[in-house]
């Protein structure tokens, strides 16, 4: 274990304060509110807020243990994530080896790239050596039935589970000039993404009425999105301190992380709705599976992370 | 009966494993003597299946293999000191071509041997590993069971995608999440046919299927 970073432990220590309140308005709505219709609402709600506790320790465990700590909990979401998406997909039996290269050997190798900081290959490991790959392995395995769709659902699998995800711990391979090398921007880019999620859900709740894409995803209100990114936004701008960036950089790369955060939840409900199954998984109480949780982080981690590293890497 | 030191650490990670997600419709765990049937698509089956129970059922239920796969190495040290496994001699019915290579009344005396007075069984009626897609029909061991045991319940379940995770032919699991349907048990009733008694079980298994 290493010396903690005060900033770091400041901004966990809010985040645990936020549960606290969460949870205390959890049980006062529990309380109050008599209708037999919204309490299943209620019940969820307080099922998700139980399941943040959950997620809030293991990840803050993992931030104390350092590099390797958090490399090994996106690795593990990565191979769960993949699981549930490749459960949901249609696959035939001649994909099983392909599937076992996707899960047992590039998965731990694009983790093992960030472990040991070589960024050149952990940009290509997926996008071109496992893409080409796979259905060189899938064309060998001799089976031609919608060989095509085959091979480019287990590419797209990897791209989104593996590669973009692990964007996320990639950032601690980044040397920022004057900033201490630590976990802050990892626990800035989840607290900003994730926060977005959860304040789109509860404006959503509060106010929301107008549909923004009612086939693809119902509960997606235009109240609950601006309210929701608005307010993610001004959090993020005012936690500024805790990352490399001037305040009004910091809300406009908030701003960024929960539009592209949008931009997953919308993409991969596109999916669910498609093979017709309202969640990934039923991993986390209330929520569903990791990819339902981490959907929203698989499309703003890799942006996230080139923008930082475009501009403040030397 | 007490459990194997490693049964709970076995079955917490096929558990994992198999990404299993239990359910029992219009049923509970029950530790009673029951027979546990089900279809047939992955060595994994019989392993899923038995760590899916609850402790306490774990550790009452022998599961049925054949002897020709797990009688060697470290696969029967785990079959028979873990899983408790009553290991019979696969049976190749006659009518298909085939020379019957066991006896299948000794089988029969042989499973009804280890159930005992208490202890409960895994059997796969298939008899062998299909692809995951169809049941095939059933082969007669669970009619004679309950010919010799009145009243014997039946545990019909479905398995579903544990042929995605380990395929006839394959060695390395491939993690898919799976998923195990329990049903409401089934008895020979009284004067009822074998082809009709094994058609029913058969769709009892079926119908888990579609709920699934």
């Amino acid at each position: 274990m290493t010396n903690l970073d005060p900033q770091l432990v400041w901004a966990f220590s809010g985040v645990l304060c936020l549960l606290a309140v969460s949870s205390l308005i959890g049980l006062a709505l529990k309380a109050a509110i008599k209708k037999p219709e919204a309490q299943a609402t209620i019940r969820n709600l307080n099922a998700r807020i139980g399941a943040w506790w959950v997620m809030s320790a293991i990840f803050g465990l993992t931030l104390v243990i350092g590099q390797i700590g958090s490399l090994v909990l996106f690795g593990i979401m990565s191979l769960l994530a993949l699981r549930e998406y490749v459960t949901l997909l249609p696959t035939r039996r001649a994909d099983h080896r392909t599937l076992f290269w996707s899960f047992f050997i590039f998965t731990p190798l694009q983790y093992f790239l960030i472990a040991i900081h070589w960024y050149g290959m952990f940009a290509i490991l997926i996008p071109v050596y496992a893409f080409l790959f796979i259905p060189t392995r899938l064309a060998i395995a001799g089976d031609t039935e919608s060989f095509l769709q085959r091979a480019s659902t287990i590419q797209w699998g990897l791209m989104i589970c593996i590669y973009c995800l692990s964007y996320a711990p990639a950032l601690l391979m980044l040397k920022i000039p004057c900033y201490a090398p630590d976990a802050k921007l990892l626990l800035y880019l989840v607290l900003v993404d994730q926060l977005s999620d959860v304040l789109q859900y509860v404006w959503g709740k509060l106010l929301g009425k107008h549909k923004i894409a009612p086939v693809v995803s119902p509960n997606k209100t235009w109240e609950g999105f601006i309210g929701g990114v608005l307010t993610a936004t001004l959090i993020g701008t005012a936690l500024w301190w805790m990352t490399p960036f001037r305040p009004w950089v910091a809300g406009l790369v908030s701003l960024t992380i929960t539009l592209m955060g949008f931009a997953g939840g919308l993409t991969m409900s596109a999916i669910k709705r498609d093979r017709g199954v309202k969640d990934y998984g039923t991993m986390i109480k209330g929520h569903g599976g990791i990819l339902d949780r981490m959907d929203s982080m698989c499309f703003a981690a890799p942006i996230f992370f080139h923008i930082v590293r475009y501009f403040y890497v030397p | 009966m007490r459990a194997h030191p490693l049964a709970g650490i076995i079955a917490a990670a096929a558990r994992l494993i198999s990404g299993v997600q239990v359910r029992w419709v219009d049923s509970e765990p029950d530790p009673q003597q029951a027979v546990y049937f089900a279809n047939h698509s992955s060595h994994l089956d019989f392993v899923v299946l038995w760590s899916s129970l609850p402790a306490e059922v774990r550790a009452v239920t022998r599961p049925v293999a054949a002897q020709d796969y797990w009688n060697a190495g470290l696969r029967r040290a785990l079959a028979v000191k873990v899983f408790r496994a009553v290991l019979v001699a696969r049976h190749v019915e006659k009518n298909e071509g085939h020379e019957g290579s066991a006896n299948p009344r000794l089988a029969i005396e042989h499973m009804l041997e280890a159930m005992g007075d208490t202890d409960s069984l895994i059997l796969f009626p298939e008899g062998t590993r299909g692809t995951g897609e169809e049941v095939a029909a059933f082969k007669s061991g669970l009619y004679y069971l309950c010919k010799h045991r009145p009243g014997l319940r039946l545990v019909p379940a479905y398995l579903n995608n544990l042929n995605r995770i380990l395929p006839k032919g394959e060695v390395l699991p491939v993690p898919f999440i799976s998923k195990l349907t329990f049903g409401s048990a089934i008895g020979l009733e009284p004067g009822e046919n074998k082809l009709a008694f094994l058609a029913r079980a058969r769709e009892a298994v079926c119908r888990l299927r579609d709920l699934s």
